[in-house]
């Protein structure tokens, strides 16, 4: 029997690991058309918030310094749903690591000389890929609800790398839960226990004023409400946050200084908690 | 391991082995073909190598009709051939499988037994662990018998076999008014004493002399004229092994085998 020509010298670092994490990701990517149920509802579940949101809350609430015009509250509420959406991304990333995992290709993987990275990078480059098609189909129905970008076209793009650099933090959050849970309904359970009260208490869907005190430091510095302010302000939209702190009159940089964070912390741990995996 | 220090030499130790376990572990969401272009690829074969090696395993595994649809519509036995064609495409020194035919109709089972074969005759180092013993008394060279974790037999199956007896003779006598005869037939011709169930109506004899014996006694029993149900020459399985060396059946049991060029 010949020996197989490899292409890479063993343990080649960088290259070999940004290779090997472009294969699982164009293997998790593949996978979406094949269960196009996933991607659909998760479109739906994107527009329904939206509608939702928009018509049932958008009458109620009025915007401190805005009135209560209902197109108003449409417009400040976008940017809300986008943050929301992107923080959210991590259940979609917790679900399909645990799958994995479940299923046992990851005892696969390990048994391959690959990367031992890549498994972990595929999985948080996929996502961030999914997740920017989800935005394209919210932006969309976005705009049909009255949503525009007032700004210029460099302001809006600089406010989609934030969503993307903010979804790809989730998804190492995602991966670190993903490896962490027995069963992926209890990685349904614990996403959702988790990330609503985040994504509620902050200023996505109304203004922060409205909370009780006590909650307000949290809903101030919580990545949610960065994330909605940021986008508010790059894109013009309208954006009651009066406070002086610093988190409401620097929402890019503390979004920033979230994601490396999350990213940093989440992802020494999923690393850790992959290499010390024995299933 | 295989020359390798499994902790210092992890990655290229992984370049040289394959492994298949109980749950066939492939992407039910892409193709078998898809499959096995991304083992080969996280193998760290070029893509077109992959791509070749792929559509050979795929003849070879008589995957090739399915090989563009999803492993989702794959039949158990589909699954499992395409498992071990995965553990097969960085052609491995050495092979691990854990219990490759467990839930495979009988004849999905010979055919991973003729791949298996074909492997381990190619050079191909192996090692099975299967509660199936029959199964490694068809593959395995060498097999160890594991009971709660410990090693508590290892050599040849005939090895192991003869440590719990060699050959008998089993006779089922067909009336039982004629058992005391035949017994006595039997200690005549053998020169050994008979173990007798007169439930079933069966005795048991240690025969050694093997075929020829057997001849002999059913001659006699025919002349005798004492009538049958049935009648064999028996050799000891390696159920009777793991059922004498533990006094009871409950463990798994792992068995390793070598191959020819281990």
């Amino acid at each position: 029997m010949t020996d197989v020509r490899r292409s890479a010298a063993p343990d080649s670092g960088l290259g070999q690991a940004a290779a090997d994490g472009l294969i699982v990701a164009w293997r998790n990517l593949k996978r979406i058309p094949r269960i196009p149920e996933l991607a659909i509802f998760a479109i739906l579940q994107s527009i329904m918030f939206v509608l939702l949101f928009a018509f049932v809350f958008g009458g109620a609430i009025a915007l401190p310094g805005y009135g209560a015009d209902p197109a108003i509250y449409r417009e400040f509420l976008m940017p809300g749903i986008f943050a929301q959406t992107i923080v959210f991304a991590a259940a979609t990333t917790t679900i399909g690591m645990c799958d994995d995992v479940n299923k046992g290709i990851i005892d696969r993987f390990r048994s391959l000389p690959m990367a031992q990275s890549g498994v972990l990078t595929g999985r948080s480059m996929s996502d961030v890929v999914y997740n920017g098609g989800i935005l394209i189909v919210l932006m969309v129905s976005g705009l049909a609800v009255g949503w525009t970008v007032r700004t210029d076209i460099v302001r809006f793009l600089i406010g989609v790398a934030l969503l993307l650099v903010f979804a790809f933090s989730m998804s190492w959050l995602g991966i670190w839960l993903g490896l962490s849970v027995p069963t992926v309904e209890v990685a349904n359970q614990v996403v959702f226990t988790t990330l609503f009260p985040i994504t509620f208490v902050s200023s996505a869907f109304v203004p922060p004023q409205s909370l009780p005190e006590i909650l307000q430091p949290f809903a101030e510095w919580n990545p949610t409400s960065t994330l909605s302010n940021a986008l508010r302000m790059l894109w013009g939209n309208p954006n009651p946050y009066t406070s002086d702190s610093f988190p409401s009159q620097n929402p890019i940089l503390v979004t920033l200084l979230w994601a490396v964070v999350i990213v940093a912390v989440f992802g020494a741990l999923g690393v850790r908690r992959y290499r010390n995996m024995s299933r | 391991m295989a020359g390798f220090d499994v902790v210092r030499q992890a990655q290229q130790l992984r370049r040289v082995i394959g492994l298949s376990g109980q749950y066939a572990a492939v992407d039910e969401n892409l193709t078998g073909r898809e499959n096995l272009w991304m083992f080969g690829r996280l193998y760290q074969l070029p893509s077109a190598e992959s791509g070749r090696r792929a559509d050979e395993l795929l003849d070879q595994f008589d995957l090739a009709d399915a090989a563009h649809r999803t492993v989702k519509t794959y039949s158990g036995g589909m699954r499992r051939r395409l498992d071990l064609a995965s553990a097969l495409i960085g052609r491995p020194r050495l092979l691990f499988l854990d219990e490759p035919t467990t839930g495979l109709d009988p004849r999905s089972r010979l055919g991973m037994w003729d791949v298996i074969r074909g492997l381990v005759r190619d050079g191909t180092t192996l090692l099975l662990t299967t509660q199936y013993l029959e199964e490694a008394d068809e593959l395995a060279d060498d097999i160890a018998v594991v009971d709660h974790g410990r090693i508590i037999a290892r050599g040849t199956a005939d090895v192991l076999k003869s440590q719990v007896g060699g050959e008998r003779i089993e006779v089922v006598v067909h009336d039982r008014a004629a058992m005391p005869q035949a017994v006595e037939l039997l200690v005549r011709a053998l020169g050994e004493q008979p173990t007798v169930d007169e439930h079933t109506r069966k005795l048991t004899v240690a025969a050694h002399g093997g075929a020829q014996r057997l001849v002999d006694v059913v001659r006699e029993l025919d002349e005798a004229s004492i009538a049958i149900d049935d009648i064999g020459l028996r050799r000891p399985t390696l159920d009777d092994v793991f059922l004498s060396l533990t006094g009871h059946a409950s463990e798994i049991e792992p068995a390793p085998g070598e191959g020819a060029a281990a």
